[in-house]
């Protein structure tokens, strides 16, 4: 049972316990700091969703007519940089994370409020610089810098853009840090490690991540930086470099990055279909250890990205072994989500509808992931629209679906204020659709040969082009209406009350939103987690 | 084919490799559509079977998940993964193995990538930009390299792609199956142009091909345009080209292709495109044994396409374990004039204009 604290007045909350800006951008609050998260990561949302929109546009047809080649190199480029740098990598760990990890282990706050402050300054520091670059004409190496080309050929701004992601990195680095200590250190009493929502044990592995990845990608930039400025010679042959060592640096990190953005939606996942079935994860430790496990052997898999590089055959095999070993993982927690909904109280309600389709399309660009782990494969796969395909299914069908997910599942609790239900039963329904129009037919276009980052594009593949700018624009009205109702219900939602879900996390047990200290009182954990039996039937609905 | 198709769901398979290829892509899209779509069914199964009812409660727990039967659940559904991925791997690694090594009658093309056009160059001097001829049913090694930055030569038809990189040679093979013409993508963003980087390849009959390579280009072969860039370069000075010359001060060139070379640190290297390349460019880096570092470098002196000549020039020198590439017309070497496979070759005296065969 949970000593919870008594519910506190409706009106004390960390929103309206200060007033004014420099109450907010001197805040050390985590839950004010995830809300200038929110608001700064939405901001590159929309950014480089509206690059997307000018890539779909121009693919339309086979010939470029919307712009010229050079201007669409720099628009594919700018939507991975703010996508993945400034979007996805964020997104969950510094907005939901920050807001629930320590009420989630029932603490006042992170271990480090300063750090965790910072860390949002930085993040903003390398954002301006982001912004710097797009608004001065833009760069057009692709997101992933492939030298010799970033270092010597490109005629953008490089390394303004490498800096950009070089000091966002550390945002990253620091967060992580926070994360770390604040699980080790600032747990309530009896919380122990396998009483912890499986929530905080993903952003667990995912800070192990962010510590010993971004450093490597920090230094890789580093040193692209130190080539293309003064010609110091690591990857062009030009000056006696070696462009694949490049490939591999890069990929170090940018690989297990990937789970850096996909672990923390597998944690939000956990919640909500846990709470939604009324029932604990099936197969809790398996969950728990299955992110452990993605966090370690997903540093060991890099190699996978460079099977037709040159890479020595053997060194292929062992990547690909080890890129089937940390599928593996993955799988475990999909049947163990499955299995969570057996025998529970199913509600279909938004969060849940997400999650749902979280893992339909998760499923899908895991498997395909297999694919790509094949090295006879992909040879011919790699570099075509079948990657393309694959890595949006992961990353905006897992991980922006997972976020999604949580942002509805958690918007009663940092608001106080719920969404009106029906709109975001729509919003989630056209989205499941909507990305499957844009982004099924990418995986056949990929079979057929279309490499990806092409301007123009021989007819024959048009068709399913058009499918997918189609499918585009319904998945864009799935961005945009849960945009409007959600800003809608800031001022117009129902009370939400503390826990409309009828969910057991200690967050839950405070009021919504939660007052600047979180708890009156530190909540004592007596019980594992999960525990619904002790929930009153009447919050359920 | 490349004729006006506006809808297609399959590339055309017109290499031997292709087969292969598209027989494990069809398991792999079995397996995964198995695995989606039971997901799928139990997900919607169990949101529907197991629906909240007003006023319900779930009896808690309602099952324990270390039971035996948790237990197996999770040995099963860890198990058959990954079983499967591991069948997976080894059919993918064999496939690889194929895609990866040339077989050792292949017929050798060199390509230079640059921004953003594809340079051919055929052994028997044909030179073309973005089109590649080859014959049907021979197995056909490319040797290839960049001028610039990293490209890949991608031929959807055939299945098979390899990254092109500056400074360095790797290669790719394929042996097509049907006439035809056939797409080249570069598959590796190269800068502004990079989807105009494209190309065909024509398969012709053989009949067909050896006509088409007999239109040559009137420059002679690769290897007597090497031979051309050798003494104009004056590598003749020191390294003796010939079997009886041996001047004391450098390797002689002759059997050199494809032999293990003793070097200065007690280390062997084989004596590939690569090996050749870097001694040019870069001669102080591998010292023969016996020899001093004398050889003064020729960075900017010679063209990626130049230094592809010279290569076919030095193969041309000496066989590899004694087979000569069919494909390979030797010159004549001064004083002794067989060649150790015995194989009869046509006559050329430097400076006489190229014979037809040659071509």
């Amino acid at each position: 049972m949970i000593t919870a604290t008594p519910p506190v007045k409706e009106k004390q909350n960390y929103l309206n316990a200060e007033h004014g800006l420099k109450s907010w951008l001197l805040t050390q609050d985590h839950k004010r700091i995830a809300i200038l998260y929110l608001i700064a990561v939405s901001v590159f949302f929309v950014v480089g969703g509206l690059m997307a929109v000018l890539i779909r546009l121009e693919l339309a047809t086979p010939v470029g007519d919307l712009m010229d080649s050079n201007t669409y190199n720099k628009v594919f480029t700018m939507h991975g940089v703010v996508m993945i740098f400034f979007f996805l990598i964020p997104s969950i760990p510094a907005i939901l994370g920050n807001f629930l990890l320590p009420l989630m282990i029932g603490a006042k706050d992170l271990a480090f409020p300063r750090i965790n402050l910072l860390s949002w300054y930085v993040y903003m520091l390398g954002g301006v610089f982001g912004v710097v670059v797009l608004l001065s004409g833009g760069v057009d190496t692709g997101w992933t810098f492939y030298t010799p080309f970033s270092t010597t050929y490109s005629n953008g701004y490089v390394v303004m853009t490498a800096l950009a992601a070089f000091i966002n990195g550390f945002s990253s680095i620091l967060t992580g840090l926070n994360f770390i200590v604040t699980v080790h250190r600032m747990r309530a009493p009896g919380l122990t490690w396998f009483r912890l929502p499986l929530f905080v044990w993903a952003h667990y592995a995912t800070s192990v991540i962010m510590i010993l990845g971004t450093p490597v990608v920090a230094v890789t930039l580093f040193l692209l930086m130190l080539e293309r400025g003064l010609h110091i010679g690591f990857f062009d042959p030009a000056y006696g470099g070696d462009p694949v060592l490049f490939q591999h640096l890069f990929w170090f990190y940018s690989h297990p990055a990937v789970y850096i953005m996909i672990l923390p939606s597998m944690g939000v996942i956990s919640e909500v279909i846990s709470t939604f079935s009324s029932k604990k994860p099936f197969g809790y430790t398996f969950i728990a250890f299955s992110s452990v496990a993605i966090a370690v052997f997903g540093f060991l898999v890099w190699g996978h990205h460079l099977f037709v590089s040159s890479q020595s055959a053997y060194a292929g095999m062992v990547f690909s072994i080890l890129s089937y070993i940390v599928a593996i993982p993955s799988a475990i927690k999909v049947f163990n989500w499955s299995s969570t909904m057996y025998k529970g109280s199913v509600r279909l309600e938004a969060p849940m509808v997400y999650a749902l389709g979280f893992i339909g399309l998760f499923t899908v660009g895991g498997l395909t992931g297999l694919f790509l782990s094949a090295m006879g494969l992909d040879v011919h796969l790699t570099d075509t629209y079948f990657v393309v395909a694959h890595f949006h299914y992961v990353m905006v069908g897992g991980a922006i679906m997972g976020y999604q997910a949580g942002i509805h599942f958690w918007w009663p609790k940092m608001t106080g204020r719920m969404y009106p239900k029906a709109a975001a039963l729509v919003a989630s329904i056209l989205t499941f659709v909507g990305f499957n129009f844009t982004f099924f037919p990418q995986f056949l276009l990929g079979y057929m040969g279309m490499p990806r980052r092409y301007h123009v594009y021989p007819p024959e593949f048009q068709v399913l082009n058009v499918m997918s700018s189609v499918g585009a624009s319904v998945l864009g009205l799935g961005y945009l209406i849960p945009a409007i109702y959600l800003i809608w219900s800031l001022k117009y939602g129902a009370v939400a009350g503390p826990n409309p879900w009828g969910a057991t996390g200690l967050e839950w047990q405070t009021s919504s939103p939660p007052p600047t200290e979180n708890f009156e009182v530190t909540p004592v954990v007596t019980t594992e987690a999960y525990d619904y039996s002790a929930l009153e039937v009447t919050q359920v609905g | 084919m490349l004729e006006a198709k506006s809808f297609e769901l399959f590339p055309e398979a017109a290499s031997t490799i292709a087969g292969h290829v598209d027989a494990f892509y069809a398991f792999m899209v079995l397996v995964s559509a198995f695995f989606s779509l039971l997901i799928a069914f139990l997900v919607v199964f169990f949101a529907y079977k197991f629906r909240h009812k007003p006023g319900e409660k779930v009896v808690y727990p309602p099952y324990d998940e270390h039971s035996l039967s948790g237990m197996l659940l999770e040995v099963v559904w860890t198990g058959i993964p990954l079983g499967l991925s591991m069948i997976m791997f080894v059919w993918g690694v064999s496939i690889y193995f194929t895609e990866a090594r040339p077989p050792a009658d292949s017929m050798e093309i060199y390509v230079t990538g640059k921004q953003w056009m594809w340079k051919i160059q055929h052994m028997e001097g044909a030179r073309e930009i973005n089109e590649l001829h080859i014959p049907v049913n021979r197995n056909v090694k490319l040797t290839m390299t960049s001028e610039d930055v990293i490209h890949d030569f991608f031929v959807p038809a055939f299945r098979t792609k390899a990254d092109v990189l500056p400074g360095r040679y790797t290669t790719e093979w394929f042996r097509a199956t049907k006439v035809g013409s056939y797409h080249i993508f570069c598959a590796e963003y190269c800068g502004t142009k990079h989807s105009g980087m494209i190309g065909t390849v024509t398969v012709m009959s053989e009949a067909d091909f050896n006509a088409w390579l007999g239109a040559g280009s009137g420059e002679g072969s690769m290897a007597e345009q090497g031979q051309s860039l050798f003494n104009q370069l004056g590598c003749g000075n020191c390294h003796a080209s010939t079997l009886n010359n041996q001047n004391g001060r450098c390797p002689n060139l002759v059997g050199l292709f494809g032999a293990q070379v003793d070097l200065k640190d007690g280390k062997k290297v084989k004596a590939d495109e690569s090996y050749i390349r870097e001694s040019v460019l870069y001669p102080q880096s591998k010292i023969v044994a016996g020899y001093d570092d004398i050889m003064p470098t020729f960075k900017g002196l010679i063209t990626e396409d130049g230094m592809l000549k010279l290569i076919e020039y030095i193969r041309s020198l000496g066989p590899k374990n004694g087979v000569i590439n069919s494909a390979t017309p030797l010159p004549v070497q001064s004083g002794d004039g067989s060649n150790v496979a015995g194989k009869p070759v046509p006559m050329k005296v430097p400076g006489a204009p190229p014979s037809a065969a040659a071509r």
